[in-house]
């Protein structure tokens, strides 16, 4: 069984804004352990002499060309917001003073 | 501990200073969709569903942000990687719909590089870690009112490079020139137009501070909202003596990020970092991988424009300028060309630079213009130069001249004979003149003649001001002593 407390299914669902409940917590220790129980086995592999995938496609370099193009319009970027004003995205006011960026 | 004792061990701290820096690369189009990255453009303008982070979208790299992205890692001494990836950077924040930010992680495009700074005459190596691609968020706006707060996605996707300097500096004033330095390198190579008001430029000082001799560094704060050169120095100077009191005062410095608050010059606790910083980064699996070869990185430098430290020491060669005038005139890529340019059209190298840093510096100031878009070219002011120095006007004439070349954009020998400001170097005038003023001022004349030789400023200012500045004022001058005498 792999190592995963409660705790750590705490901290992964609050990372996620998800709030799961007692039974739910249980249920993912177990299949979270599960997983990394899978992966465990998998490191049993020698893979010393595998270059890493990082992707499931073999390509690089798929690039545009830096040309601007029309964008939406706004009326239907805004359509599907729960609440706008006609401009701006409404959200509930924010208070922290700064993103991550 | 005494007072005396005290502010010994309060000097001896060795501040440890590391910077990022956002830049907001000058492309057209964002780095993964084709919207437009004009700046002022109405909210939610600039969008379509990738940059509005609508589920199921594809991205597609900006082949100009790579370029770009190159060109200054190349500047900055950096290794160009020839193979990196983008990652997503997961956290929530209602700037970022998708609740992740495509960035670089493991493997960023440029690392291990350096840059040159100059503090009280000495030059001092800054290790420069990575320069990574990033896209910049949404932006919130806070002033609406109604209780909510705004997003407007036209920033969002805009290409950004993150660049982090080693925990090289030392102090506020080292910080400050590392920001010049930087900035005038993006500058010199055209990849932004590093306007801080704007937000295209945009620095995070990491602030420790240690006891000296101990080589383990001690406990970070990272300062955000700052918003010009200025500000990062003073929330430096202002973070290390908070720092110092706190150990002083047998505190320990908390791990967190401060918010630099500019009106009252002091940094307010935003977040403890223990919990908000897990970003379980993980290679974007919607953008592939970038391969860039030798032949690559070569064609980028090829076309890199010389760098702002070439080219001071080069116009301290080529055109014999002491420190300060080469310092002054490359400050800028646009100054240092129009420098050139006037040189190449004939002016005298020490005539344009004392013209340039003097008289059209204060001009453009006060019009609040850039000397590129300035109405008087290099050339005009190589045609000004050339008219003093064959006498057709005095340099006294040419400082009226330039305010009027400025607002009307004219050639300077047009405009001096349509106002009619050229000098008067004939002798018969000029004396007819002088005789005039002493006949008008004989209180000054005697005074000259008993001994009292300073009122002689006061006559030639009576005869310049008699030609309506146009006499030449060595003409004059030798004319008065003369029939003083």
């Amino acid at each position: 069984m792999g190592d995963i407390t409660k705790d750590d299914v705490q901290y992964v669902a609050s990372l996620a804004h998800l709030a799961p409940n007692e039974a739910t917590k249980g249920r993912l220790v177990k299949e979270l352990g599960a997983i990394l129980d899978h992966m465990a086995k998998l490191n049993e592999l020698d893979t010393s002499q595998v270059e890493p995938t990082m992707h499931a496609v073999p390509r690089t370099n798929v690039f545009r060309e830096d040309v601007a193009q029309t964008s939406l319009e706004r009326d239907k970027a805004l359509k599907n917001a729960p609440k706008t004003d006609g401009e701006y995205f409404l959200v509930p006011r924010i208070l922290d003073t700064g993103g991550e960026v | 501990m005494s007072g005396k004792a005290l502010e010994k061990e309060f000097m001896e701290y060795e501040a440890v200073i590391g910077l990022e820096v956002h830049v907001e690369l000058s492309t057209a189009s964002k780095v993964f969709c084709g919207c437009s990255t004009e700046f002022n453009a109405p909210p939610n303008t600039n969008v379509c569903p990738v940059c509005l982070g609508m589920p199921g979208v594809l991205p597609v790299m900006n082949r100009a942000v790579v370029d770009k992205a190159i060109s200054v890692g190349l500047a900055l001494n950096c290794t160009v990687a020839s193979w990196s990836k983008m990652d997503r950077k997961n956290y929530f924040y209602p700037d970022l719909a998708k609740n992740y930010q495509i960035s670089q992680y493991d493997l960023p495009l440029c690392r291990a590089g350096w840059l040159e700074i100059d503090v009280d005459g000495a030059r001092k190596r800054i290790g420069i870690t990575r320069a990574h691609i990033e896209e910049d968020t949404a932006r919130n706006v806070h002033t609406l009112g109604g209780g909510d707060s705004g997003v407007d996605f036209n920033r969002s996707g805009v290409p950004l490079l993150e660049i982090v300097s080693e925990p090289d500096l030392r102090s506020g004033d080292e910080a400050h020139a590392y920001l010049t330095a930087l900035k005038q390198i993006l500058e010199y190579l055209g990849v932004s137009d590093c306007n801080m008001e704007e937000g295209s430029l945009r620095a995070e000082p990491n602030v420790s501070i240690r006891p000296p001799g101990q080589t383990e560094l001690g406990t970070k704060t990272e300062v955000k909202n700052v918003a010009s050169f200025s500000g990062a120095h003073k929330s430096i100077e202002f973070e290390v003596a908070r720092q110092r009191q706190v150990l002083e005062s047998g505190g320990r410095v908390a791990q967190e990020t401060r918010g630099w608050d500019a009106d009252r010059g002091i940094t307010v606790s935003q977040r403890s970092k223990e919990s908000a910083h897990d970003y379980r980064y993980f290679p974007e699996p919607d953008l592939a991988a970038l391969a860039v070869d030798e032949a690559w990185v070569d064609r980028i430098r090829d076309a890199m424009p010389e760098l702002p430290q070439a080219r001071f020491t080069r116009f301290q060669k080529q055109y014999e300028l002491n420190d300060f005038d080469a310092g002054n005139l490359t400050a800028s890529r646009a100054t240092a060309d129009y420098f050139e340019e006037a040189v190449a059209a004939g002016a005298p190298a020490k005539q344009a630079a004392n013209w340039m840093m003097g008289d059209l510096q204060a001009l453009l100031t006060e019009a609040k213009c850039r000397i590129e878009e300035c109405k008087i070219g290099p050339a005009q002011l190589a045609a000004m130069i050339a008219l003093i120095e064959d006498g057709t006007i005095s340099g006294k004439i040419a400082k009226e001249l330039l305010p009027q070349m400025l607002a009307t954009g004219e050639e300077p020998k047009a405009l001096v004979e349509k106002k009619g400001l050229v000098q008067i170097s004939d002798a018969g005038e000029l004396e007819a003149v002088v005789e005039q003023v002493m006949a008008d001022n004989p209180g000054p004349v005697n005074d000259y003649r008993s001994g009292k030789k300073k009122t002689f400023g006061f006559l030639m200012g009576q005869a310049m001001k008699a030609t309506e500045g146009k006499g030449n004022p060595k003409l004059v001058s030798e004319i008065l002593k003369g029939k003083l005498e």
